[in-house]
């Protein structure tokens, strides 16, 4: 909007500008004060584990501790199932959903766009007990298909997808109708591509929610073959360990790792995906 | 294309996604409500009508007072103080501060990590004796603490938890809004000679009340629904000081398999949200409109 040699005047300089940065740097150092205590604590074997000396040895044992002490890598395998269901089927659903709400006009459809809408506000997560009934009907309890089913349909990505649609050009529509193409191949070759990057944003944002998500996972699973990574670490750390925090910790960084790593790697991508999906 | 194919097309393309919506929230929410009203059916006894029943149980529960007055305070603790901590952040960010990518990487990175993670992290935290927190206070000679252990200050640490979850999430959405604002109104009000304070009150924090709405929706939202660090650091406890009133529906829910209870609980819970969402809406749709 500005040029480059546009100057803010409220913009700090000198002193002011120091003690903006010290503040700032200050209060983000104790954000991540949690975090760098997990680290040290998770690096260094148990007797450092609340001794901070530079002498410290470096040491990966906790993490292959734990790595041996519960089925990680099952829950890893079954987290990446999980996580890849629910985007899949996230975006075939939505992305039809929101090509009919963006481009068909048929009877009802106001009514069917407030009705997906609702689920904004009712979220699966507070329909735990009624939902587990359902599963427990459909014979699915303890599979990971039973954790993504109610996500599948979201109202968040069929909302996000017909604005988006929305804004795709009808000439570009018409031409490729003119062209021949059916109504399959249009949403396929035209609005598809048009919506890379709220597609990008979408997924990155479903991925983590539900690489994080925990209470319905908890609630539905009962088996090492079916829990995702957080409802292990969950019954790890909870267990007849003892507590061992060093261990714990190793487990905790494990589970999260996938998440930190992408999103230190990919700093912008995440932070532009997550604003994107939050406005609408 | 005829009018009567565009519907069915139409239809036919919304069918999968309606017919999981139907199956996964609003047939549930309904349920909810019926079976709100029957008894919970055991072994062989089925469900029975018994009116309003669940909700008498409800009223004499003094758990769930408690969890809905720890929600309230959970909610009136976590957002203000978060969404406070975004602004601040976000207008610091927004400045050409030193080491400015990594003070909003800082500040963000709790946002992707699960809270599961972090409240295990936050456990260890708070450990009596050899925990972070007790260690530095001990150094300044303050008397041991059983932080999480005690019920007055429990619900405090878990809100701590919660804020530092959530701000760096909101201060993405007012770093947005901080840089659609035109710099010629700085300009301006610079001319006027307004102080630093005077051009954030009366210029940026109205411009951002569209942002604050939408993050006070998301925080509202969040608050009732999010309950991953208390089923890892309290388990709603000493003596429910921390059972919130997700926690509890989930605790009557699953641990004592009252799903009739639970479906009255269910359905006060639904009806607080929405009633949030509305007030949210009614309320402050007056002041969002600058223009």
């Amino acid at each position: 909007m500005s040029g480059p040699t546009r100057i803010d005047p409220y913009e700090p300089r000198g002193l002011g500008r120091i003690a903006e940065s010290a503040g700032a740097g200050l209060l983000a150092f104790l954000w991540v004060l949690p975090l760098l205590y997990a680290l040290w604590t998770a690096f260094h074997p148990s007797e450092f584990s609340a001794r901070f000396t530079l002498d410290a040895p470096l040491s990966l044992e906790n993490f292959s501790r734990a790595w041996a002490a519960a089925p990680f890598a099952r829950y890893f395998l079954n987290s990446f199932l999980l996580v890849s269901l629910i985007l899949v089927s996230q975006f075939v659903l939505c992305t039809l959903a929101a090509y009919a709400f963006a481009r068909y006009e048929f009877p009802g459809r106001e009514v069917a766009f407030m009705l997906v809408l609702v689920q904004l506000m009712i979220m699966p997560d507070v329909l735990i007990v009624e939902n587990y009934r359902t599963m427990s009907r459909l014979g699915i309890l303890d599979s990971i298909p039973a954790i993504a089913l109610p996500y599948i349909a979201s109202a968040f990505g069929v909302f996000l997808l017909r604005q988006t649609f929305k804004t795709v050009p009808k000439e570009l529509d018409d031409a490729a109708r003119v062209e021949g193409a059916n109504a399959l191949q249009v949403l396929l070759k035209v609005y598809v591509p048009l919506a890379r990057p709220v597609y990008i944003a979408y997924g990155l944002v479903s991925v983590s929610y539900h690489w994080n998500n925990f209470l319905w996972p908890l609630i539905v699973t009962n088996s090492v073959e079916s829990r995702p990574l957080t409802v292990g670490l969950q019954v790890f750390s909870s267990g007849d360990q003892g507590i061992d925090w060093s261990v714990i910790c190793a487990a905790t960084l494990l589970t999260s790792a996938p998440l930190l790593l992408a999103f230190l790697l990919f700093q912008r991508q995440f932070v532009q995906s997550f604003m994107r999906a939050g406005i609408r | 294309m005829t009018r009567f194919s565009a519907a069915v097309h139409g239809w036919l393309l919304l069918l999968p996604a309606m017919a999981l919506l139907v199956l996964f929230t609003h047939f549930p929410a309904v349920a909810t409500l019926i079976d709100s009203f029957y008894s919970t059916p055991r072994g062989r006894r089925a469900a029975v009508f018994i009116g309003l029943d669940n909700y008498q149980t409800m009223v004499e529960d003094p758990v769930f007072w408690t969890s809905l007055v720890n929600s309230l305070w959970f909610a009136l603790g976590t957002i203000p103080l978060s969404i406070a901590l975004a602004i601040l952040t976000a207008l610091w960010v927004n400045d050409r501060i030193v080491g400015r990518t990594l003070v909003r990487m800082a500040f963000f990175t709790p946002t992707i990590l699960p809270m599961i993670a972090v409240a295990n992290i936050w456990l260890f935290f708070y450990t009596p004796q050899y925990g972070l927190l007790e260690q530095v206070l001990g150094a300044f000679g303050a008397p041991s603490h059983n932080w999480l252990g005690s019920p007055s200050t429990a619900l405090i640490c878990v809100i701590v938890v919660a804020i530092w979850k959530e701000a760096g999430f909101f201060m993405i959405f007012y770093l947005a809004a901080l840089q659609q604002i035109p710099p010629h109104l700085g300009e301006a009000a610079a001319l006027e000679g307004a102080s630093r304070w005077t051009f954030f009150r009366r210029v940026q924090f109205p411009l951002l009340m569209p942002t604050t709405l939408f993050v006070l929706v998301n925080a509202v939202i969040g608050a009732f629904r999010t309950i991953d660090h208390i089923v890892v650091m309290t388990r709603g406890g000493p003596d429910n000081a921390t059972s919130l009133l997700l926690y509890h529906l989930y605790q009557v829910g699953f641990s004592f398999w009252d799903t009739g209870y639970a479906a009255a609980i269910t359905a006060v819970l639904l009806a607080l949200l929405a009633a949030l969402a509305f007030g949210q809406y009614f309320f402050l749709e007056r002041r969002v409109h600058y223009r």
